[in-house]
C-alpha cells in the first residue's frame, strides 16, 4: 500500500503497577480496512485501543495514528478519529436526540449540516421514532446503534470500536456489522475488539492478544490454513473421559467437546502417525475412537497461539 | 476555549439537573426549610471584641475606666479614632465591633451619678451586642464601691450606656438570615460540582468527555455556570423569605448584596471543582464535602463568635469563603455598608476563586490513568 498505514506501532507496552497489560505490541494497520483484536477477557484489548486514543499514557513504545504521534498529538487526533467505548458512556438522562446534538455541537458540526447530518444519522441507524426517548431506557441494540452513530457524527477517518456488540443480541450484531461494513466502503477504517470467534472472522485482518500479547497477526483465511493438518475431530462413545485421557497426551494442544465429538489441535509437526498414537491411548483407556481431520477454525488460530507461547504452554 | 462547545456542555448539565427532580426540590426546600430552622435561635457570649476607644475626658479615673475595661478581655483594642463619629465609621466599616466612648464632661457626669461612658455596638452581630451589655457591667470607680450604698434599695441609675446600631432590638433572625444565605450557599454549591465530574466518571461518561476534542476549561466550565444560576435563585428565596418572616432589612444595595452572593457562589463552585477532580467516588466527594462543610458553620463567625475563637482557628477561618462571605453580606445588608468598604473580605474571595479553578483545572487530567 503506498500510503503510511492508519496505525502504526512499536514495542507499546503498559503496566499497571505490577502487572503488564500490554507487552511489547507491533502493530501495522492498513486503511480502509475492518481489522479486528481477538483475546479473551484481561487480554491487553481495551488497554491498546485507549492508548492508541490517547486516553492512557503508554508506558513505553510509540504510537502513530494517522500520522499523528500520540499520546503527544491527541488532542489533534481527536477531531479525526471515532471511539465507541466498551460501556455505553452516552448520557443516559438525555433523549436520542439531545444525545446526538451534543455531539455534535462538541464535535462542531457546521451549524447549517447540524440538522440535515443528526437526521441522516438517525435515518440510517434507526433511531428516529426515538427521538424523545431517554437513552438510558432503550434496549442494548438500540443504545449501540445511538453509540454508533454518535461515533461516526464527525466522519472520522478511523473509528475505534471496543468490544461493539458485546451486550446485543445475535440480530442486532449482525445488523450491527452491516453497518460497520458499509463505513469501510466509505473509506473508514475500523479497529474493533471482540471476543467472539464469529465477529472475528467477519474481519479483514486480524491480531491476536493474549495477556498483554500479540500472539498471532493475519488475515484470517492466513491464519487458519496455517493450522492446515493440525485440527481433529475425535468421535468416542464417552467424550468426557475422553477429553480427560487426552489432556496431558504428548502432541496435544487443546481439547474441547464439540456436541458428541471433541476437537483435538496438535502441536507443530504432528502428522498421521501421531494421530494414530492418540487412537491407540484411547483404546488403551477402553475407549472407542474414530480420529478425523477437521478444518481449522480461528478458536483453533486461538488455542494454538496462546499455547504454543504462553509461559505455561505445554509445547 | 470555545463558546460553542461551553454552550454545549452548560445546556446538556441544565438538561439533566432538569430531569432531577429530586436534587431541583432540593435545591427549593433546603433555604426554606434552613431559613425557618435557624431563624428562631442562637444566642451566646464571647470575649475578644475587636474595639476601639475615644478617651475624650483623659482623666486619671477615666484612664482607670478603661484598663477596667480591657481588663475584662471582652474587648481588645485594634484601632484608634478621634470623636465618636470616627468609631461610627470604623464599626460601618467592620473594623471594630464595639466603641467606647468617654466624653470629656466625665468627671461631671461621675459626680451627677449620669451615664459616664457609652459603649457603641454593631449589632448586626447579636453576640457582639450580648458581650457589651457584659462590658457595661464594668464599676466606674472600684475603688469606691459603696458610692452608692445609700441608694442601695432602689436599682442603680447605669453608669455606662450600651447603644446598640443597626440591630437595636437585638433580634437574632437579623443576624442569621444574612449569615444563612452563606451556609446555604455553602453547603450546596460545593456539594453540586463536588459530585458533578465524579457522577460522570462513576456513570461511565468521562471516557466518552475525555475523548472528545474539549477543553479541560471548557469542561470544568461549562458545569460549573449553569449552578451559579441556582445559587442566585436560592439566594432570592432566602432574602425574600427572610423579609417576609422576619423582616430582616437590606439596608445596603442590592446589587452588592447579590455581588456578594456572586463572590461566594464562584467560591465555592470551584471548591467543589477541585473536590471533584480528586474524589473517587460520589461517596467520596459528600465525605470531602461535609470536612469543608463543618469547620464552615462552626469557624465563620455564623454559629459561635469569630472574636472568642483562639487565634489557631481565627487563621483557619480566615481561609474558609464562608468567614469573609459573612462579614460582607452583614455589613452590606445591616451596616449599609458597600462592598468597597469591605474590600478586602471581597478581594479574599476573587483569589479564593482564582486559586481553586487553576487547581481544579491543572489537577484534571484529559486521560484514564
Amino acid at each position: 500500500m503506498s500510503e503510511t498505514p492508519a496505525i502504526r506501532v512499536r514495542g507499546l507496552s503498559k503496566r499497571f503497577g505490577q502487572l503488564l497489560a500490554v507487552d511489547h505490541v507491533d502493530l501495522d494497520v492498513p486503511r480502509g480496512r475492518v481489522y479486528g483484536f481477538l483475546g479473551p477477557n484481561g487480554s491487553g484489548k481495551s488497554t491498546t485501543i485507549r492508548m492508541l486514543c490517547g486516553l492512557l499514557t503508554p508506558s513505553d513504545g510509540e504510537i502513530e495514528v494517522l500520522g499523528l504521534r500520540v499520546p503527544q498529538q491527541a488532542e489533534a487526533l481527536r477531531r479525526r478519529i471515532g471511539y465507541m467505548t466498551q460501556s455505553f458512556s452516552l448520557f443516559a438522562d438525555l433523549t436520542v436526540g439531545e444525545n446526538l446534538e451534543f455531539i455534535a455541537e462538541i464535535l462542531g458540526v457546521p451549524r447549517e449540516r447540524k440538522r440535515a447530518r443528526i437526521a441522516e444519522l438517525m435515518e440510517r441507524y434507526r433511531l428516529a421514532d426515538r427521538r424523545k426517548q431517554l437513552a438510558g431506557t432503550m434496549s442494548g441494540g438500540q443504545k449501540q446503534r445511538l453509540a454508533l452513530a454518535c461515533a461516526v457524527m464527525h466522519e472520522p477517518e478511523l473509528l475505534f470500536l471496543d468490544e461493539p456488540t458485546s451486550a446485543v443480541d445475535p440480530e442486532s450484531r449482525r445488523e450491527f456489522w452491516e453497518a460497520l461494513f458499509e463505513l469501510t466502503d466509505a473509506g473508514t477504517t475500523l479497529l474493533v475488539s471482540t471476543h467472539l470467534m464469529d465477529e472475528a472472522e467477519r474481519c479483514h485482518r486480524l491480531a491476536i492478544l493474549d495477556r498483554g500479547r500479540l500472539v498471532a497477526d493475519g488475515t484470517p483465511g492466513a491464519l487458519t490454513s496455517a493450522l492446515g493438518g493440525r485440527t481433529w475431530l475425535v468421535e468416542s462413545d464417552n467424550p468426557r473421559r475422553a477429553q480427560h485421557a487426552l489432556v496431558e497426551a504428548p502432541g496435544v494442544l487443546g481439547v474441547a467437546q464439540v456436541g458428541h465429538a471433541l476437537r483435538l489441535l496438535a502441536a507443530d509437526g504432528q502428522g498421521e502417525d501421531w494421530a494414530a498414537a492418540v487412537e491407540q491411548r484411547l483404546h488403551g483407556a477402553g475407549l472407542s475412537a474414530l480420529l478425523r481431520s477437521a478444518t481449522p477454525n480461528l478458536e483453533d488460530v486461538f488455542v494454538a497461539a496462546t499455547r504454543s507461547v504462553g509461559p505455561g504452554g505445554a509445547a | 476555549m470555545n463558546l460553542r462547545r461551553l454552550w454545549a456542555i452548560m445546556q446538556k448539565e441544565v438538561r439533566q439537573l432538569r430531569r432531577d427532580r429530586i436534587t431541583l426540590a432540593m435545591i427549593m426546600v433546603m433555604p426554606i426549610v434552613q431559613l425557618v430552622l435557624f431563624g428562631y435561635a442562637i444566642n451566646l457570649n464571647l470575649r475578644g471584641l475587636d474595639a476601639a476607644i475615644v478617651d475624650q475626658a483623659q482623666t486619671s479615673d477615666s484612664r482607670a475606666l478603661v484598663m477596667d475595661m480591657l481588663a475584662t478581655d471582652v474587648i481588645r483594642p485594634v484601632a484608634t479614632a478621634r470623636t465618636p463619629q470616627g468609631l461610627i465609621d470604623l464599626i460601618r466599616r467592620g473594623r471594630i465591633n464595639v466603641g467606647v466612648v468617654i466624653p470629656p464632661d466625665f468627671e461631671a457626669r461621675k459626680q451627677d451619678g449620669r451615664a459616664v461612658a457609652q459603649v457603641l455596638v454593631d449589632g448586626s452581630d447579636a453576640t457582639v451586642a450580648a458581650a457589651a451589655a457584659q462590658l457595661a457591667q464594668t464599676p466606674v470607680d472600684s475603688r469606691l464601691p459603696d458610692l452608692h450604698a445609700p441608694y442601695a434599695s432602689t436599682p442603680p441609675v447605669p453608669r455606662i450606656v450600651v447603644t446598640s446600631f443597626y440591630n437595636p432590638e437585638r433580634r437574632s433572625a437579623v443576624n442569621i438570615v444574612p449569615g444563612l444565605i452563606g451556609v446555604i450557599l455553602t453547603m450546596t454549591m460545593v456539594l453540586f460540582t463536588a459530585i458533578a465530574i465524579v457522577r460522570e466518571r462513576e456513570r461511565g461518561n468521562m471516557e466518552l468527555l475525555i475523548a472528545m476534542p474539549l477543553s479541560r476549561s471548557e469542561l470544568m466550565l461549562g458545569k460549573v455556570v449553569p449552578y451559579v444560576l441556582i445559587g442566585l435563585v436560592q439566594t432570592t428565596v432566602i432574602l425574600v423569605l427572610g423579609r417576609w418572616l422576619f423582616d430582616v432589612p437590606i439596608r445596603g444595595s442590592l446589587l452588592d448584596v447579590y455581588l456578594a452572593a456572586l463572590l461566594l457562589i464562584a467560591s465555592n463552585l470551584t471548591l467543589g471543582l477541585l473536590i471533584s477532580s480528586r474524589a473517587q467516588s460520589q461517596f467520596q466527594a459528600m465525605q470531602m464535602t461535609f470536612f469543608i462543610f463543618l469547620p464552615s458553620i462552626l469557624l465563620s463567625g455564623f454559629m459561635f463568635p469569630f472574636s472568642g475563637m483562639p487565634r489557631a482557628a481565627q487563621w483557619i477561618a480566615e481561609l474558609l469563603p464562608l468567614t469573609h462571605f459573612l462579614r460582607l453580606i452583614r455589613g452590606i445588608m445591616l451596616r449599609n455598608a458597600s462592598l468597597l468598604d469591605l474590600w478586602g473580605d471581597a478581594l479574599a474571595l476573587v483569589v479564593f476563586t482564582t486559586v481553586m479553578m487553576t487547581a481544579a483545572i491543572l489537577r484534571f487530567r484529559k486521560r484514564l490513568d
